[in-house]
Order: structure tokens, then C-alpha cells, then sequence
């Protein structure tokens, strides 16, 4: 066994973080959605090193990545258009501005 | 990660392992220091190309070529897209800041990863078994998918047609 899994599990952990501050600070609310679409890649770089080097290695790790990456492209196509409506209502893609539920 | 450092540093695959996680962490951080959207975006990109190699590595074919085509290819155009039909100017001229809030970002961020690293050291790993792939991962991916899994995938494909319908519809020009 030359490999072991700790180093996938590390960067992905890295990845994600870097999406999580991504997404609390950026104003833009593309970039908002390509953070999400970073953690998202790094929960999917677990599951496939889970499906190679974890404990009982099976495709199954595979198989759901592919159904993450699915749900992903749902989620960027359905939030790029609600940002479109939104700049057409409002002018800006500023998710500080976001905040007509709020008053 | 420590551990096994000499160990790593000795064959190909993990010289590979590290170029491919060098640019996907490259990547990331070029993402969140560039100012301008559009180099956000690509240097994003590299991140997901990087991630496709190190499947490549995992012996994950299908799914690296599915990240190609998906992340790499899709996704990235329709942020291309949705970065040119509305307005970006005006987060490039630097903007009152605000420090408490980017601050307990970085915390929350750093707390977090430290609580992941701790768990990832401390966690022992024994890689019993090998996996099975079989001589081709897309015949087993695509008899796993068809037999165990097929329900999931129907309503994947009932989800994928709901959603891009309801993101035609969101985004349609309301006065015509």
C-alpha cells in the first residue's frame, strides 16, 4: 500500500475552506455561486478517494460524485438565472443589496 | 500527511499528486486575491482541471472526464455568461471594506480547517482492500448505474429537466 488518503482528505479540506471564506465575503454574486461550486468539488475529491483508498474501497463513491456534480450544474443553472431576474429588477449583482425580505 | 512524507516524495504518482494539488490550491487562492470577475473565473477553471487530473490519479476515468466536461467546460462558460449579462464594474474600484466581517470569515475558515486537520491526523486509516474497477471503469460505472442505482439516476433526469426549464422560465424577459 504506497498510497495513502490522508493527503486527498487534507487538500479537500483545504479547498473547502478557501470556498467558505469564498463565500462570506465576496460581494459579487457570481463568484458567491463558484465558491459554492469549489466546496462542492472538494466534498466530490472526498468521494472518490474514499472510493479508492478508504476502508472498503467500491465504486458506490464514485457513482455518487457523479450524482453531486449533477445536482452542481442544476443548482449553477437555476442560480445564474434567478441572478439575471434579479439584476433586471434591481441593477446590481451586489448579494449586500440582497436584502428586500429584510424591511 | 507528515508521516508519510518520505514515502511520498519517492514515486511518480505522488510527484503527480503534488503538481495537480499545488495548481488546484493555486487556483483557489488566485480566486479569491484577483479582482477582476473574469480572471476569478479562469483561474477557477484551473482549479477544476487540476481536480480532473487527480481523479485521473484516483483511477476515476469516467469522473474525470466528466469534471472536464461538466465543471471545467459548462459551468464555467454559463459563469462567463452570467458575468457578461449583468454588470461587474463596479465592485473593480475598491469599495469601503468591511474588516469585522472578512475577519470572522478568516477565523470561521481557519477554525474550521483546523478541526478538519486535527480529525484527518488523528483518524487511522487502513486501506484493506484493492478496488475492483474491473479493465474498464465506464462499463462498471455504467452496470452499477443501471442496475443498483438506476432509480436515482431516473429522478436525476426528472430534476435536471425541472431545473433548467425553471431557470428558462426565471430568466425570460417578462414583457413579451
Amino acid at each position: 500500500m504506497g498510497t495513502i488518503i490522508t493527503p486527498y482528505l487534507t487538500l479537500a479540506a483545504i479547498l473547502f475552506c478557501i470556498g467558505l471564506y469564498g463565500a462570506l465575503t465576496k460581494k459579487n454574486g457570481v463568484i458567491v455561486l463558484l465558491s459554492i461550486e469549489l466546496m462542492l468539488n472538494a466534498v466530490n475529491l472526498n468521494l472518490v478517494a474514499f472510493s479508492k483508498l478508504g476502508d472498503h474501497p467500491v465504486l458506490t463513491g464514485q457513482i455518487f460524485s457523479l450524482f453531486n456534480i449533477t445536482v452542481a450544474a442544476a443548482e449553477a443553472a437555476v442560480g445564474i438565472a434567478i441572478l439575471i431576474a434579479l439584476y433586471r429588477n434591481k441593477g446590481t449583482t451586489d448579494v449586500t443589496e440582497m436584502d428586500s425580505m429584510k424591511r | 500527511m507528515f508521516s508519510g512524507i518520505g514515502d511520498i516524495l519517492s514515486s511518480g504518482t505522488s510527484w503527480a499528486f503534488f503538481i495537480f494539488a499545488l495548481l488546484a490550491i493555486g487556483g483557489a487562492i488566485f480566486m479569491i486575491s484577483f479582482t477582476k470577475v473574469i480572471h476569478m473565473v479562469v483561474s477557477l477553471a484551473l482549479t477544476f482541471i487540476s481536480l480532473a487530473g487527480l481523479y485521473v490519479i484516483l483511477e476515476a476515468e469516467f469522473v474525470a472526464f466528466v469534471q472536464v466536461l461538466i465543471y471545467a467546460g459548462a459551468i464555467s462558460i454559463l459563469m462567463i455568461f452570467g458575468i457578461m449579462m449583468t454588470k461587474h464594474r463596479q465592485g473593480e474600484e475598491q469599495e469601503p471594506r468591511r474588516p469585522w466581517h472578512e475577519g470572522l470569515a478568516i477565523v470561521g475558515a481557519l477554525g474550521l480547517f483546523g478541526i478538519l486537520f486535527y480529525a484527518i491526523q488523528k483518524t487511522t486509516f487502513t486501506a484493506s482492500g484493492t478496488l475492483d474497477a474491473g479493465k474498464d471503469n465506464t462499463l462498471e460505472i455504467g452496470k452499477l448505474l443501471y442496475n443498483e442505482h438506476v432509480i436515482p439516476f431516473e429522478i436525476m433526469s426528472v430534476l435536471l429537466t425541472v431545473a433548467f426549464i425553471g431557470a428558462i422560465v426565471v430568466a425570460k424577459r417578462e414583457e413579451d
